[in-house]
């Protein structure tokens, strides 16, 4: 079978003139350009990364498939007969055609409409057509050989529940691709068995890096998105922080309900708040504890194309799919556990009032990205200023007044671009 | 009106100018006056066809309570940001029965919503059928159930007024 990471090189992007090595100043043509998102599809989303394409809940039973994207690629996620996972890149080995056309099913095999290739569960060419010909005429040639024409095969691997699958041999194991905070905040989100209780999906015209910053930037949180605020939900005055991972590429943006009081609150926000409001019925706001930390928010970004939320009551993941240098969409797969109760599933559904496009405290970010994407285009020398926090060293915090992550993410997107600037940050 | 019953046939008159109603007072953005058309029982549920059809229960918007869907209109004019628009609602022709219930009928549309920047450039925003539950009371139709599925489900920006 050929490796996928054969796939030749679209050619190297332009280089990028930074303007300081810590990243605190990002070239707008970044957004925007061909060439760069092709060479980030090549090193980032094929390159020695981890995405995640789905969750175990939702292919509990053999012979269950989801078709998804890895990046721009699509991707057959399915459950072998022996209970194992794979992931495999969803087109026909003959001619081309996409095999799964629908999202999701139930199967034994995958099969081509176009010439009837079929392929079994693990991605292995089973059958085609004619093979040998009919009446001694026709056929594949003597040396066609079935085990070189396989859907090609992605490594899969799961962690507490949550798929991911990667192109690169060179990836390192997924646990230690998380790393011990990120495994230890999966170990809290998914520490007893998940149900799923819903999708949401959102096609936001802007660049798909602007959606991974908007997840790691906690300066915008409480400000853009004001029904937080207003309604107590999350305050940059309650006990909260960012957290990284030694390289920068994963990050934990943490709050927890109820650690600040109405005075400092009002200080801060007095001049940018309008606080008559009152919710007529507060319930969509309740948050019932369920963890022992306090937490109450936790948004969780998995580099490149993966975020985990818990938002009240609100579990989440939210997987990017890139559809271009101007589009991606945002796919919410939002899910209770086993064993809640009907109340509390009921109250999960409710606040899926808060998540989504049409999310009490996140439509704003598809407008945000939106305009971002607009203005720039005119402008594809200037940068924009990440300086919220400081500038150089780049570290966790125990406050939420801060770019910082923003910068981790592009030292890590520098170097994985190979375009780093001299004495880069990292 | 001499009586506070309706008779069917007026009923089927009335249904029909409340789904007029319904997309004018949400085209022209008199959104409070478009509560006045929703029972104080009433639910409002937008959901995505995806989700109906495995039967799962997360909406992309919805209010149990005639309070909740009041909280969301305060919230679109205060509290969130979105994307400047005109909407457009184009509604097919109601499909009108009755229940079992006296005074209580289902009203089923297809519909469009066009968005339209504040430059004049247009979009298909959303398409999709209504399935309501109206009620008579106290001489006047008033929706105490409104379900929204959404065929075009993956929200193009994001989706603040309702649909």
């Amino acid at each position: 079978m050929d490796d996928p990471r054969t796939i030749p090189n679209h050619g190297d992007a332009p280089p990028v003139h930074w303007r300081r090595n810590d990243y605190s100043r990002i070239p707008y043509w970044l957004y925007h350009d061909p060439q760069i998102y092709a060479q980030e599809q090549e090193r980032i989303f094929k390159g020695p990364t981890w995405s995640m394409v789905g969750l175990e809940a939702e292919i509990p039973n053999p012979g269950d498939f989801r078709t998804t994207f890895l990046g721009d690629t699509p991707i057959i996620v399915d459950r072998a007969a022996d209970g194992s996972i794979y992931a495999m890149v969803n087109r026909c080995a003959h001619h081309g055609a996409l095999v799964r056309r629908e999202p999701r099913g139930n199967a034994r095999e995958h099969i081509c409409i176009y010439h009837r290739w079929c392929y079994g569960l693990d991605g292995k060419l089973k059958g085609l057509p004619f093979r040998r010909g009919l009446k001694g005429k026709g056929g594949m040639g003597p040396d066609f050989d079935m085990a070189d024409h396989g859907l090609p095969q992605l490594r899969c691997e799961s962690y507490a529940g949550v798929i991911f699958a990667s192109f690169s041999a060179e990836t390192e194991p997924l646990a230690d691709y998380l790393g011990p905070i990120f495994r230890s905040h999966f170990d809290r989100i998914f520490h007893k068995k998940i149900r799923i209780l819903g999708y949401q999906r959102q096609r936001i015209a802007g660049n798909w890096k602007l959606y991974l910053e908007n997840t790691r930037d906690t300066y915008h949180g409480t400000l853009l998105h004001e029904f937080h605020t207003t309604f107590g939900l999350s305050r940059i005055t309650q006990t909260g922080g960012v957290t990284m991972d030694q390289r920068h590429r994963h990050n934990l943006i943490w709050s927890k309900i109820g650690t600040d009081d109405q005075a400092q609150y009002d200080a801060v926000y007095k001049e940018v708040r309008d606080d008559s409001l009152r919710l007529l019925d507060p319930r969509v706001v309740e948050v019932k504890p369920e963890f022992d930390d306090g937490i109450s928010l936790a948004i969780c970004a998995i580099f490149p194309n993966a975020t985990v939320h818990q938002i009240g009551n609100s579990l989440a993941t939210r997987q990017v799919r890139t559809m271009g240098p101007g589009e991606f969409e945002l796919y919410w797969t939002l899910f209770g556990y086993e064993d809640d109760s009907q109340e509390m599933t009921d109250h999960r559904v409710l606040q899926a009032n808060l998540v989504g496009p049409a999310g009490l405290i996140s439509m704003e970010d598809g407008e945000a990205i939106e305009i971002t994407q607009r203005a720039t285009v005119a402008e594809m020398d200037d940068c924009s200023v990440i300086e919220m926090g400081g500038g150089g060293k780049i570290t966790s915090l125990d406050h939420r007044v801060t770019d910082i992550p923003v910068r981790g993410l592009w030292s890590y997107y520098a170097e994985l671009m190979g375009i780093e600037p001299e004495g880069a940050e990292r | 009106m001499t009586s506070l019953a309706m008779t069917p046939a007026e009923v089927r008159v009335a249904a029909q100018e409340l789904m007029d109603d319904y997309g004018e007072r949400i085209d022209s953005n008199r959104l409070e006056e478009w509560l006045d058309l929703f029972a104080e029982d009433c639910s409002y549920r937008i959901m995505s066809r995806e989700n109906v059809e495995q039967n799962l229960p997360v909406p992309l918007m919805m209010c149990t309570s005639k309070n909740q869907l009041r909280d969301r209109i305060v919230a679109l004019r205060r509290a969130n940001e979105y994307n400047l628009h005109y909407d457009r609602h184009v509604i097919g022709a109601p499909r009108i029965r009755p229940t079992d219930t006296a005074d209580l009928w289902t009203v089923e549309a297809s519909y469009a919503v066009f968005q339209t920047t504040l430059e004049g450039q247009p979009r298909l925003f959303s398409v999709g059928r209504y399935t309501d539950k109206l009620r008579v009371e106290g001489g006047t139709l008033l929706i105490c159930e409104k379900l929204v599925v959404v065929d075009s489900f993956s929200i193009p920006t994001l989706l603040a007024t309702p649909l």
